[in-house]
């Protein structure tokens, strides 16, 4: 079929092309080749003819080859003509031939080694470009809290009890049993391992200050990076696409202050209790695996972890817990207003928020590590 | 009006279509006829169910009951491969564009041609600045993300990507709403110019007085869950209907007839 859609004769500096056949999408791609294979001709070349009279059926991409085809030999000084069109073709024909010649716009032809070195660039900037709109939104949150506190009634108390009710209340199960299943793995590594030397009951120690002093408060923080940063940033940022925070903005409304702080405050309140009930559901589990796994009794396991632990592990555990839930709502909420109008970016963002919060929530334990360690807590 | 009016042939037969949400029976037997090569324009009050009638007929609402027929073709009966092939031969204009905000205004359009056709990257690149060209955009848009055009950029954008395949039949839901009245008539025009020189039939679900004067062959009317009259202007003026002589008489209305007349 493809042979017959185009064919030519040339005789001395006249060329005369004859059309013949559908012209149409489906047979794009044979005609774009015979089309370059005539106009490939060698040769000089005073006039063209083509003949269309033989074509059935003409779309626009057939319409745009012969647009094509006749662009190109009048490019070389040659005299085209088009001749047989049907009424209803010449005037898609016509419609081609106005749009304007090749603005082709250059694209994706970027170097591989450039390529590479700009998107290491741009990443180190916007690892710069994410720390600047952290400290941005610490900022304006304070700004928002002194004034809230100014006037307490304007804060959102409705909107807190939601927040609480999905970050907290709603995360209680997970997180019981999650940390539960912590404190009996640990509790069942130590006693394999300790037993090896007879120190079975050091496993006690090791299961009170480690869930209460670092795995409580990491694990209650990284479950609600994931679970609640990711939450945030996608509500935030589908709302930033929808333009519904711009339009709480011209109604004079400060996004920060309805939508941003009650959603931190209920973090910074549910972290640490989820903290609390995930330290105690750990110790509970440890125990249980200390009594059925390792035979150490109940009243054994307690009088021990009383001698083992001390009110500082508690705390040290505690304080950090509200540190660590800011982190999380501050950078979900970062992320979340920075989504651009894509799809894609709500994604890229959510994805960013929770790396971030997680990567941000070890580097801030270790810093609280070193200095409990230097004030001898 | 061009290639072949005359036959007068149904390119799109709906029968005793129901259509609901629950106990909220939207379509309630409706029947139209859309003929070969016109541009239907579609009207009824808001939340009439013109949005849902065109879901429809595009296979995006499962019926209750009745029959669509789109190109001769039994779109309730239909084999899967049957209907892909009748959903190449139609574009839709969503009411809000619904283009892919993760792609560029060049991916948009080369999107379904990818899909369907093998084409040459540099038949596929020019391809896109000739149909932007024809929806009266230049090639500068081409790297812009949907997000970064106006309205009546999306719109046109859209209808290009409706375009891009050549499709027989193009469904508009309101193309002209959230324009203003030049860009309006701009587009209207636009729709003219590109339904004689490709041919198409055009579906056009629209509020606008001026489109249903100036570029529609035929209107027809949803009320009450049925289409209550089909016909082209002339038939509506002269109806007595209460609801037609209220849409067509209205105060808004005379004012869009006195500027023609
Ligand atoms: N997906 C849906 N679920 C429930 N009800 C719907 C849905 N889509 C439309 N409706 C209802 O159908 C009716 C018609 O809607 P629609 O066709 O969008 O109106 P319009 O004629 O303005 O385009 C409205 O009452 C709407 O609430
Ligand atoms: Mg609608």
């Amino acid at each position: 079929m493809s042979d017959t859609l185009l064919e030519g004769k040339a005789q001395g500096g006249q060329l005369k092309l004859a059309g013949a056949g559908a012209w149409t999408a489906q047979n794009a791609r044979a005609l774009e080749a015979l089309i370059d294979g005539e106009t490939a001709r060698a040769g000089k070349l005073r006039q063209v003819d083509i003949d269309m009279k033989q074509v059935e059926r003409l779309d626009t991409f057939g319409a745009w080859l012969l647009e094509r085809l006749v662009r190109s030999f009048s490019a070389r000084g040659c005299q085209t003509n088009v001749t047989g069109l049907k009424e209803d073709d010449r005037a898609l024909y016509d419609e081609l031939h106005a749009v304007k010649p090749d603005q082709a716009s250059p694209h994706g032809n970027g170097q591989a080694l450039s390529y590479a070195l700009a998107s290491v660039g741009q990443s180190i900037a916007s690892v710069g470009q994410s720390f600047i709109s952290f400290v941005n939104m610490l900022g304006a949150l304070v700004m928002v809290i002194l004034r809230v506190a100014k006037r307490p009634h304007t804060f959102r108390f409705t909107s807190l009890v939601h927040q609480l009710d999905n970050v907290a209340w709603r995360a209680v199960p997970i997180i019981l049993l999650i940390t539960f299943l912590i404190g009996c793995i640990i509790a069942q590594q130590g006693l394999f391992h300790f037993r090896k030397f007879g120190a079975d009951i050091y496993v006690v120690d090791m299961v009170g200050i480690l869930v209460l002093r670092e795995l409580g408060v990491l694990i209650v923080a990284i479950m609600v990076a994931g679970r609640s940063g990711s939450a945030y940033t996608a509500e935030l940022g589908s709302m930033k696409m929808r333009e519904e925070i711009d339009a709480l903005r011209t109604m004079g409304f400060d996004p920060i202050e309805v939508l941003v702080l009650p959603r931190i405050v209920a973090l910074v309140i549910g972290v640490p209790v989820l903290t609390f009930l995930g330290s105690m559901a750990a110790l509970y589990g440890g125990g249980l695996v200390c009594w059925l796994y390792g035979g150490i009794d109940p009243d054994i396991f307690l009088s021990r972890l009383k001698e083992a632990i001390t009110l500082d592990h508690f705390k040290v555990g505690l304080i950090k817990a509200p540190f660590m839930a800011l982190i999380v709502g501050v950078v979900a909420c970062v992320e979340g207003l920075a989504v651009k109008g894509s799809a894609e970016s709500l994604g890229m963002q959510t994805t960013a928020s929770v790396v971030e919060s997680i990567f941000l929530v070890i580097v801030l334990d270790g810093l609280f590590a070193i200095f409990f360690a230097s004030i001898g807590m | 009006m061009a290639r072949g009016n005359g036959s007068k042939d149904v390119v799109i037969e709906v029968r005793d279509v129901v259509v609901g949400f629950g106990d909220h029976v939207v379509l309630d037997h409706v029947d139209l006829d859309v003929y070969r090569g016109e541009i239907l324009g579609f009207v009824g009050g808001s939340g009439a169910g013109k949005s849902v009638l065109m879901r429809s007929i595009i296979g995006l609402l499962p019926m209750r009951s009745g029959r669509i027929k789109v190109l001769g073709v039994d779109m309730t009966a239909a084999s899967d491969s049957a209907r892909r092939a009748i959903e190449r031969r139609w574009g839709v204009l969503f009411q809000q564009g619904a283009l892919f905000s993760s792609l560029t205004v060049r991916e948009n359009l080369q999107f379904p041609v990818r899909e369907y056709l093998n084409l040459s990257p540099r038949l596929l690149d020019e391809l896109v600045i000739a149909k932007l060209d024809m929806v009266g955009l230049d090639a500068s848009v081409c790297e812009k993300f949907p997000s970064e055009l106006s309205g009546g950029m999306t719109k046109r954008v859209a209808l290009a990507r409706a375009l891009a395949l050549d499709p027989e039949i193009v469904f508009l839901d309101e193309p002209t709403s959230g324009l203003d009245p030049i860009g309006a008539g701009e587009f209207d025009n636009l729709i003219a110019t590109l339904q004689r020189t490709l041919g198409l039939t055009v579906f056009m679900v629209t509020h606008d007085l001026d489109s249903l004067h100036t570029v529609c062959d035929r209107i027809a009317v949803l009320a009450d869950g049925k289409v209550i009259a089909a016909g082209a202007m002339e038939v509506m003026l002269a109806s007595k209907h209460p609801w037609l002589q209220a849409y067509f008489h209205g105060k808004r209305s005379r004012a869009s007839h006195a500027e023609r007349t």
